[in-house]
């Protein structure tokens, strides 16, 4: 049933309007066409894309108008009226010759009585959002994952054709390599770009939280359930559905997920009909999932289900030449946020960040020169500006071969163990040994403390809470 | 003189895009307009250089056709070649009205005053 209006909406529109001129103020392509693909209309947006007038398309077959690569090889109204909308990426031919990329949106229209009535067909010129993605994968990387190493242009060589199938896709890799960014740069390169991107963290929810949140609830399916709840899966239809830290889910929710990926049906929890989505997905985890598999801790059939195209990120210490082109795109990118003017790094600093393993990845690279920029303020980055866990110790920090996947403590732990010299890896226990320090040489003054370490007096203040440091 | 001309077609009706035409409709004219000789021609699969190659060596004059890319067509009219492009209607009444000359870049070509091409 289709829903009623807010009665404000009835009460502002009661007054006929002028369709048509409502279509011209829309920025994007508009073209009304009857069952038989006629063009009954088309705004000034469409116009100005294709270069011909309305009143010259008016009657003529939509794919004569449009002259676009999916109308004359798979239209998808061809095969009968359409039940749903459908999106897809296809180029055009204009009337100046020049081939135009394009996204369309083709939506069936239906009368009062739900007979199908023609379609609305919305066109977007995707030259701008072209032009500049070409200037960003440029730069070194693909989408906002950066790299030149032999490791990375490996995967950014692959990354585009697996954006473009619709499998299951598995991206490994450890803490901080960058695997949220790679999975939204696949969907975006991918024919679902225009759909949603819905992101759900497996490892961030309780079992039956999570299950609700992934497949959706009925009304009345447990006490509190008051109202029908769509699930993530349902929010993803013809977009990607983003599962980060799949070695999480709980067994009996792998079951659900591979009846998912097997009948491409959701059941939300306590109904009785199912959803037919239309959903990508994307997993990723830093976990060894074979491993699990072997102690029996993930499904063997969802691991190979999930596991049909896997793209692993390596680490940042397998690549080699990237912390170099890494420590510069960043440095650049804290400058100009920061409106600092730091002009580069001293050679001993240079070493130091060259000679350091990064156990958590680009994120801890990225953090490093974060606190660096903002230390430092102007000139050249010199060592005392870096985090001094850098620069102490650094043997013990290195992870061993056996177990390179590294753990970063959440912060409360980090507040009770406390061990100042311990070198543990962490980022936060590396803040708080840094904040310390900062407070010893500033003889217990706050103030001087965070002016030292280039922090508002307040941020000084909330990390200190943050890491039990305010209990004098 | 004969006139040899290529249509690039979708079904009976002139290919609303060159590169994506895989038949094409080779007739040639007499000076009079008379149709002396036409065959349908079936490429492999659709392409812009195939057609180009075929326009070449049929050694067509004139290439009448809907939707065409600004490299392609410059590359025809460099070749000496006459491109009418933007056309749209049955390949056969364009080929008329063309045989009858005057066929124009753009023009819609109906066979009654109401015709649009289904």
């Amino acid at each position: 049933m289709p829903k009623k209006a807010p009665k404000e909406i009835p009460a502002a529109l009661n007054r006929a309007i002028d369709f048509y001129r409502l279509l011209n103020e829309v920025p994007l392509g508009v073209l009304i066409l009857d069952r038989r693909r006629r063009v009954l209309f088309c705004n000034h947006a469409l116009e100005a894309i294709v270069g011909i007038t309305a009143a010259t398309a008016q009657g003529l077959a939509c794919r004569h108008v449009m002259r676009s690569r999916a109308c004359l090889t798979e239209c998808p109204a061809a095969q009968g009226d359409l039940s749903e909308n459908v999106c897809f990426e296809t180029d055009l031919i204009n009337r100046d010759r020049k081939r135009i990329p394009i996204r369309c949106t083709l939506a069936p229209i239906f009368d009062a009585q739900e007979h199908p009535a023609g379609y609305v067909e919305t066109v977007e010129d995707l030259r701008p959002l072209k032009e500049h993605g070409a200037k960003v994968n440029q730069a070194y990387g693909f989408g906002n994952v950066v790299g030149q190493s032999r490791q990375m242009e490996k995967l950014f060589r692959i990354v585009p054709v697996i954006a473009q199938s619709d499998a299951s896709v598995l991206i490994t890799g450890e803490t901080g390599t960058g695997k949220d960014m790679l999975a939204e740069t696949l969907h975006q390169e991918s024919e679902r770009a225009k759909g949603p991107f819905v992101k759900i963290n497996c490892g961030a929810l309780p079992e039956t939280l999570l299950e609700s949140e992934l497949f959706g609830h009925a009304k009345g399916a447990f006490t509190g359930a008051t109202e029908n709840k769509q699930g993530r899966f349902h929010l993803a239809h013809n977009g990607t559905l983003y599962l980060t830290e799949i070695g999480d889910l709980p067994l009996p929710l792998q079951v659900k997920l591979l009846t998912f990926l097997d009948d491409k049906i959701v059941y939300p929890l306590g109904a009785t009909k199912g959803f037919a989505a239309d959903a990508r997905v994307v997993a990723a985890t830093h976990r060894d999932l074979e491993r699990m598999v072997r102690e029996g801790r993930f499904r063997q059939d969802l691991f190979f289900r999930l596991n049909v195209l896997r793209l692993h990120i390596p680490p940042l210490r397998e690549r080699e030449g990237d912390v170099r082109l890494l420590l510069d795109h960043y440095l650049n990118f804290f400058t100009r946020k920061t409106h600092r003017s730091v002009t580069g790094f001293a050679p001993k600093a240079l070493s130091i960040l060259l000679d350091y393993d990064y156990p958590g990845n680009v994120r801890e690279l990225r953090n490093i020169i974060e606190y660096a920029v903002n230390v430092c303020r102007e000139g050249k980055i010199l060592p005392r500006h870096l985090p001094a866990y850098l620069s102490e110790e650094r043997e013990s920090i290195r992870p061993s071969s056996a177990a390179p996947q590294v753990v970063i403590p959440p912060p409360a732990e980090v507040a009770v163990e406390a061990p100042s010299g311990s070198g543990e890896g962490s980022w936060p226990m590396a803040e708080r040994r840094i904040i310390l320090e900062a407070l010893v040489k500033a003889k217990g003054n706050r103030q001087n403390a965070a002016r030292q370490l280039g922090w508002a007096r307040s941020t000084l203040w909330r990390k200190m809470k943050h890491y039990g440091m305010d209990q004098s | 003189m004969i006139r040899k001309v290529l249509i690039p077609l979708s079904e009976e009706e002139v290919a609303p895009r060159f590169d994506l035409a895989a038949e094409v409709l080779l007739v040639e004219l007499e000076a009079d307009g008379r149709i002396l000789q036409e065959k349908v021609l079936i490429l492999p699969e659709p392409s812009a250089e195939r057609l180009c190659h075929m326009v070449m060596t049929e050694r067509a004059h004139t290439v009448i056709c809907g939707g065409i890319d600004g490299e392609v067509f410059d590359y025809l009219t460099w070749k000496g070649i006459t491109v009418i492009d933007d056309v749209i209607g049955l390949a056969s009444a364009v080929l008329r009205r063309h045989a009858a000359g005057g066929l124009k870049s753009g023009e819609i070509v109906t066979t009654d005053n109401s015709f649009r091409p289904s």
